[in-house]
């Protein structure tokens, strides 16, 4: 059983913090299959398509035809676990800081066997579910877990590496008035976050749940407009070296086109959903990542709550769609950015939210708390692809199949 | 011939004229008005930095602003309400300039306004201060004191579930008003209307009104109580917005010194 991970110390401020370091990095173009999968939480391999034969490592060809028809599949996640190392030593600057390492090789159902990282509830002989996660370099890396999950398993130190976990971490969720919130404040601390701050723009106005948000314990509610820049520096200057995970949940939606419209509702749309992106980018982001290998507690993810519709425009939320088609594009620059850090970029992607902004529209809409839910599960997973809710799955599915088909079915009349 | 203006420069300089600021700083988290969400909003004040002595510009700092024509401290123009969409030169590059620059009465509803938050001036409480400082005279402007000016965050715009509590004047107020063929009407709350304005026959009396009778309007004022009841000056020249209908301003009074009220309640 996994030893229960204990709140860190207060840190010794006569020690120098760890700088971040990344495992190896050179990968093939077809091992970055692996990556693809595992950002979206799947277990997936080569499968050929000429003679069945489920591959890995990644290659270019199939190891048993050469055919290069291959395709990434899901594939059974079962195994047994037929060798095991325990590496005391390294001369890998990564590995050398989180020693020892304990690796084996797992035969899986579906064939082949793979060289992966060992939880440490397994051993030789065991049974195991495999997971594809991300490791901090952004790789997508295979670690073999127990078949029954016990109560502190996502506290083994190697599987935390491939997460972004709660447990014991600080979280900025940036705005008050959001649905999510609450709920996702709830599932945070559910989840063993030890501190939320939550942001409030304009309290002036009244109407956020600033007392009943501000009374729950572990909470502290912040002044924060992602749309002024003052304000988000401010906020960084006082709580950016104790953010270890920042969930942006500002957003502004407005219903309607392009034509019969002009561009004030767009330029608001536009400064808090994308604007306000970079602007928290900007503030929080060096800080953070320079404090991904800070402990227990490191900074660990920046996540973005992006409509589906980033991916094809929905004509009925048109200048709404660009925002987000632009806050997608930013949150791939900032993962780039990010990389060398580790810091994890998440994304999660939803349908039509329950709101009054979504109101005349049919169900299903997906629920604050479902929105809620599928942020920790990214954060506890460590995925960095997320689509939360039928619409948004659905629409992914189709964005994948063909995007030229999905533009023209959300253009209607087809 | 003596220049008038001599004596006013003396007057200046040894102090026996007053300058009193009766402007808000424009703020980012200064309080807007607020529309139902459907409706397009007001831009609140936003600045960003170009470059501060750095990469960026290495030896000046500026900054990029943006707002609304009504945030902040700010003139409304006759053109700002439908009312007087059509009223000759109502936009504030074509006003008359010598608007911007006159005498200014205060009417003191500061103590009503510190028990009531939706006070309201009335025909009464305007032939009272008459009756105590004599007629109106035409072409002035009139302020209406309530000491909101000191409210900070949300106790400014004192938004309820039914709409903002805030002082203003009745519908027969501002007609009392425009029978004295005023200038303008300032006020120190978000808008010349009262937080419930929308409930008066018609609503937003001070908006329909006055801009329909091409007066003008200012707001977010602040300082009012350091304006004497009559003989300070105002002066309020909204930048020159082509086509403009309204514009954040510096508002400042000319006072004899001593005249002020004084009083803080």
């Amino acid at each position: 059983m996994t030893d229960k991970l204990l709140p860190p110390k207060k840190k010794n401020p006569q020690l120098r913090q760890m700088v971040p370091t990344l495992p190896p990095q050179m990968r093939s173009r077809a091992a970055l299959g692996l990556t693809a999968a595992a950002a979206r939480g799947a277990f997936s391999l080569q499968h050929c398509q000429e003679c069945g034969a489920v591959q890995y490592p990644p290659r270019d060809a199939c190891c048993a035809c050469l055919s290069v028809d291959l395709a990434w599949r899901k594939t059974p996640r079962e195994g047994t676990v037929i060798a095991e190392t325990r590496i005391n030593v390294s001369p890998d600057p990564y590995y050398r800081e989180r020693l020892p390492w304990r690796s084996g090789l797992v035969r899986l159902s579906a064939g082949p066997t793979v060289l992966c990282h060992l939880h440490g509830d397994v051993g030789r002989g065991d049974i195991v579910l495999m997971d594809l996660k991300l490791d901090k370099a952004g790789q997508g890396v295979m670690i073999a877990l127990p078949q029954e999950r016990s109560p502190d398993m996502a506290d083994d130190p190697q599987l935390r590496e491939l997460t972004a976990h709660p447990k014991h971490r600080r979280v900025l969720i940036t705005d008050i008035r959001s649905p999510a919130t609450r709920p996702l404040i709830e599932a945070l601390l559910k989840a063993g976050a030890s501190q939320i701050f939550v942001g409030e723009s304009e309290s002036w106005r009244r109407g956020s749940d600033h007392a009943a948000i501000a009374g729950l314990d572990k909470v502290s509610v912040m002044p924060l407009d992602v749309s002024d820049p003052s304000s988000v520096k401010r906020l960084a200057a006082e709580i950016g070296g104790k953010t270890d995970i920042l969930i942006n949940t500002a957003r502004h939606v407005r219903p309607g086109g392009v034509l019969g419209s002009d561009t004030v509702f767009a330029r608001e749309e536009f400064e808090i959903n994308a604007l306000g992106l970079m602007r928290l980018a900007q503030a929080f982001g060096p800080g953070m990542a320079s404090r991904t290998a800070d402990g227990v507690n490191s900074a660990v993810a920046f996540v973005n709550l992006l409509s589906v519709h980033a991916l094809s425009a929905d004509p009925q939320y048109g200048a709404f769609s660009a925002s987000q088609a632009a806050a997608l594009s930013i949150s791939q620059t900032l993962r780039a950015e990010f990389r060398a850090s580790g810091l994890r970029m998440i994304n999660v992607f939803a349908g039509p939210t329950d709101d009054e902004w979504h109101q005349p529209l049919p169900p299903p809409k997906v629920a604050p708390k479902a929105l809620a839910m599928s942020i920790v599960e990214a954060l506890c997973e460590g995925l960095e692809d997320v689509y939360c809710g039928d619409v948004a799955k659905d629409l992914e599915e189709r964005w994948r199949r063909d995007p030229k088909v999905l533009e023209r079915e959300l253009a209607g009349g087809a | 011939m003596s220049n008038p203006l001599d004596q006013l420069a003396s007057a200046l300089a040894g102090g026996t004229v007053e300058i009193v600021d009766l402007t808000h700083t424009l703020d980012p988290d200064f309080p807007v008005i607020v529309l139902p969400p459907e409706f397009g909003q007001c831009a609140r004040f936003r600045m960003e930095e170009v470059s501060a002595y750095d990469g960026r510009g290495p030896a000046w700092k500026w900054h990029n602003i943006s707002m609304n024509e009504h945030t902040g401290t700010h003139f409304d123009a006759p053109i700002h309400w439908v009312s007087g969409r059509d009223v000759a030169n109502g936009a504030v590059d074509e006003i008359d300039p010598s608007v911007f620059v006159g005498p200014v009465v205060v009417i003191d509803c500061s103590e009503g306004a510190a028990s009531n938050d939706d006070f309201e001036l009335t025909p009464e409480i305007i032939d009272a201060w008459e009756a105590e400082h004599g007629p109106i005279p035409a072409d002035n402007w009139v302020l209406m004191r309530t000491d909101w000016s000191k409210r900070r965050g949300a106790e400014y715009l004192n938004m309820a579930d039914d709409g903002p509590h805030s002082p203003g004047p009745t519908p027969a107020a501002i007609e009392t008003l425009l029978k004295r063929n005023i200038r303008g009407f300032g006020t120190e709350t978000v808008g010349t209307d009262a937080g419930q304005g929308a409930h008066y026959v018609p609503p937003y009396p001070a908006h329909y009104l006055l801009h329909g009778a091409g007066k003008y309007g200012l707001q977010c004022l602040s300082n009012l109580d350091r304006l004497p009841p009559k003989g300070a000056m105002l002066i309020a020249p909204p930048l020159k917005i082509k086509g403009g209908t309204g514009s954040p301003l510096r508002v400042l009074a000319l006072v004899p010194a001593g005249s002020g009220s004084g009083e803080t309640k």
